[in-house]
């Protein structure tokens, strides 16, 4: 099993009446909530708490992108994943991922996922997600219908921007480079393991299953809805007669709040949890889901945006929340229980963990953190025995790394002055 | 009007046909066009009427090779060659408008006469066109009807709304529909008409509702601006579905071409 140590970095200061006086938490977000000042705070403690949380022993680190979003301060995650290299040792940078549509040329994704793996010394997961409609349509421009050709170019030109060893002449529909050779290149070869985030299409499972990649769903909705969506995807894991059916082949994200007991979990957490879900969530519907993003194939699946839920999320309780499984949350015990079900219900090899939640104070994160790297994460390790070996899907670091700040001291400098 | 197909080099395009007279293309806006279409079968009273549909609309054929404008442009020309007309008389609604405008543009010689209903493909500051992509079906009878109530009336005729094999049905006719629009409208409909406009040579006429929220009638001001000796004709009482709301007043309008 892997555990990442997720951080969606909400904006923690909007108001108790958010959701009545604002129409979206994403796209067209009000300007005036925002606070320069006050994000200096806001990103330091998220970085300390994901830096923490490589000190207590998680397997990766994790950031996303989105773009004018109340829930998630990272329009660039390669800056995020930056810092982190610098200030984390062990922990994979998972970095859950590029819009890779995005980008222009998309070698520039090559290019940073290659400094950040040279720079943490083989430490990068690297994520492919399409990218939400909010972000890629409605705040990005990209033509809806257009958005996944674009996305497969982008994916092709980065493969081979990686894999190549010689200028080669790349003559896309979206890009046109008549030189393309990056430097640097990544440590892992042939490039490092890369997670693809979907919501449900069979495209997007077949791309996994025949690329070797790992399918991730980031689901707010929590595990026990997600069963017929992973189901699906292990059907066609079994159907497309892939190898094997590794429970590493797919990631999940869930919300994890842990308290000394179930009671304490509810007074401590229920507040931030009830932010999140009530306001961060509160998206436009009109945004969610623009005419043409999805294919036909999709739509008729019924897999439907996550952000345009029939009933929405603005009035759910802690106890739907937790007994929904959108949350897990409890003592030690509680939350193993319900997170050996996750794994072994989702058949998933990869947890992405959300401990810290809406606007969560950074005592009460590092409080969950710890409880469940401590008492939690190390009975869960050996789910899956026979799938132990199986390092297809995560980060091989070179054993000699560099320890950042390792400058000599500056007498041993001057001592050159002297030398001639 | 019947529906009826013609071979293109790209798909099979399904087209309405009826009436008889002069031919007349009509290209529909990013909303579609359909056999009950009253504003079409009035129009066929006086012309004979060709209105073929975008790949994607209605039954119609999806075609992925269609991207850019130049596309859709050049598309919209292999239609009225595989229809075997000449010079037709070429009128375009909101997004129907703005192919015809580039068609015009592209080959100004085989256009004699031009009716542009509220066409898309402008964008000025001051009047930045509302995004129809992010708007709720709710919210559209206030975008597109002078007559708001009637507008609602007519959108969400017998339809309930909570039905989740309609919603299903909705979403996939919106994808196909406006995600196919979207090429040449998202996010923002235009794609450079305005540097083309001055080589239309057809008779241009603009014809605008007064009370057009969508695309306002400032656009009209600047389209005739743009091509020489265009008319402009406003219609009172109508908003951007002007052909539904005052189809009269609209055909008689369209009477200036031919006289």
């Amino acid at each position: 099993m892997k555990f990442t140590w997720f951080n969606l970095m909400p904006w923690p200061y909007l108001p108790d009446d958010f959701r009545e006086k604002h129409r979206s938490v994403w796209v067209d977000i009000d300007q005036k909530l925002f606070d320069p000042v006050k994000s200096h705070e806001v990103y330091n403690t998220y970085l300390d708490l994901l830096e923490y949380a490589d000190t207590l022993g998680f397997d990766g680190v994790g950031c996303n992108e989105h773009h004018q979003n109340g829930y998630g301060l990272m329009p660039s995650p390669n800056l995020i994943a930056a810092a982190l290299t610098r200030r984390t040792k062990n922990a994979a940078i998972v970095v859950l991922g590029n819009s890779i549509a995005l980008y222009n040329p998309p070698v520039r994704v090559a290019e940073e996922f290659a400094m950040l793996d040279c720079i943490s010394g083989g430490r990068l997961v690297a994520g492919f997600p399409v990218g939400t409609s909010m972000d890629t349509n409605y705040c990005y421009g990209q033509i809806p219908s257009l958005t996944r050709e674009k996305y497969q170019e982008a994916h092709d030109l980065i493969m081979r921007a990686w894999h190549e060893r010689e200028p080669f002449a790349f003559n896309g529909r979206y890009n046109k480079l008549r030189y393309v050779n990056i430097w640097p290149r990544p440590i892992q070869q042939p490039n490092p393991p890369i997670h693809i985030p979907g919501g449900g299409s069979v495209e997007t499972y077949d791309f996994c299953i025949d690329n070797t990649y790992s399918y991730s769903y980031l689901s707010f909705t929590g595990y026990i809805r997600a069963k017929a969506l992973l189901q699906g995807y292990w059907d066609r894991v079994a159907e497309r007669n892939a190898p094997d059916s590794s429970p590493h082949r797919a990631g999940f994200a869930q919300t994890i709040c842990v308290a000394d007991t179930d009671s304490e979990a509810q007074r401590l957490y229920e507040e931030h949890v009830l932010y999140f879900y009530n306001r961060c969530l509160h998206v436009y519907p009109g945004f969610a889901d623009a005419p043409g993003y999805r294919t036909i194939k999709t739509i008729q699946s019924g897999a439907l945006s996550q952000y345009a839920p029939p009933k929405g999320f603005d009035t759910l309780t802690w106890k739907d929340l937790t007994e929904g499984g959108h949350v897990i949350a409890g003592s030690p015990e509680t939350v193993r229980q319900r997170m050996e079900d996750l794994i072994k219900g989702l058949h998933v090899g990869n947890i992405f963990g959300l401990f810290h939640v809406g606007n969560m104070t950074k005592e009460k994160c590092m409080y969950s953190s710890k409880l469940f790297a401590e008492k939690v994460m190390p009975k869960l390790r050996n789910m899956f025995p026979e799938h132990a070996g199986d390092d297809r899907f995560w980060c091989k670091p070179i054993s000699k790394r560099a320890t950042p700040g390792s400058l000599p001291a500056e007498r041993e400098v001057a001592a050159l002055a002297g030398a001639h | 009007m019947e529906i009826k197909t013609v071979q293109t080099p790209h798909v099979p395009v399904r087209y309405l046909e009826g009436g008889s007279g002069q031919p007349l293309v009509f290209l529909h806006g990013a909303g579609g066009a359909t056999l009950e279409d009253p504003f079409l079968a009035k129009l066929a009273e006086k012309y004979h009427v060709f209105a073929p549909l975008l790949p994607g609309y209605g039954d119609s054929q999806e075609c992925p090779e269609l991207r850019d404008m130049l596309d859709f442009t050049l598309h919209s020309w292999d239609v009225v060659d595989a229809l075997g007309l000449k010079d037709p008389i070429l009128v375009g609604h909101s997004m129907g408008g703005m192919i015809a405008a580039e068609m015009s543009a592209i080959a100004p010689h085989d256009v004699t006469r031009l009716a542009l209903i509220a066409p898309a493909g402008l964008w000025l500051e001051d009047h930045p066109i509302p995004d129809v992509f992010s708007t709720m079906p709710y919210e559209y009878p206030a975008l597109l009807f002078h007559n708001v109530e009637q507008g609602t009336a007519l959108l969400t005729a017998g339809v309930a709304l909570d039905n989740p094999e309609w919603l299903k049905g909705f979403l996939v006719t919106n994808a196909r529909q406006l995600g196919m629009a979207g090429r040449i409208l998202f996010p923002i409909p235009e794609r450079g008409l305005s540097g083309r406009l001055y080589r239309i040579k057809a008779k241009t006429l603009l014809i605008w509702g007064d009370s057009d929220r969508l695309v306002v009638p400032a656009y009209a001001h600047a389209f005739k601006k743009a091509i020489a000796g265009a008319e402009l004709v406003a219609i009172a009482e109508a908003g951007h579905m002007v052909t539904i709301e005052k189809p009269d007043q609209v055909i008689g309008a369209l009477g200036r071409l031919v006289a």
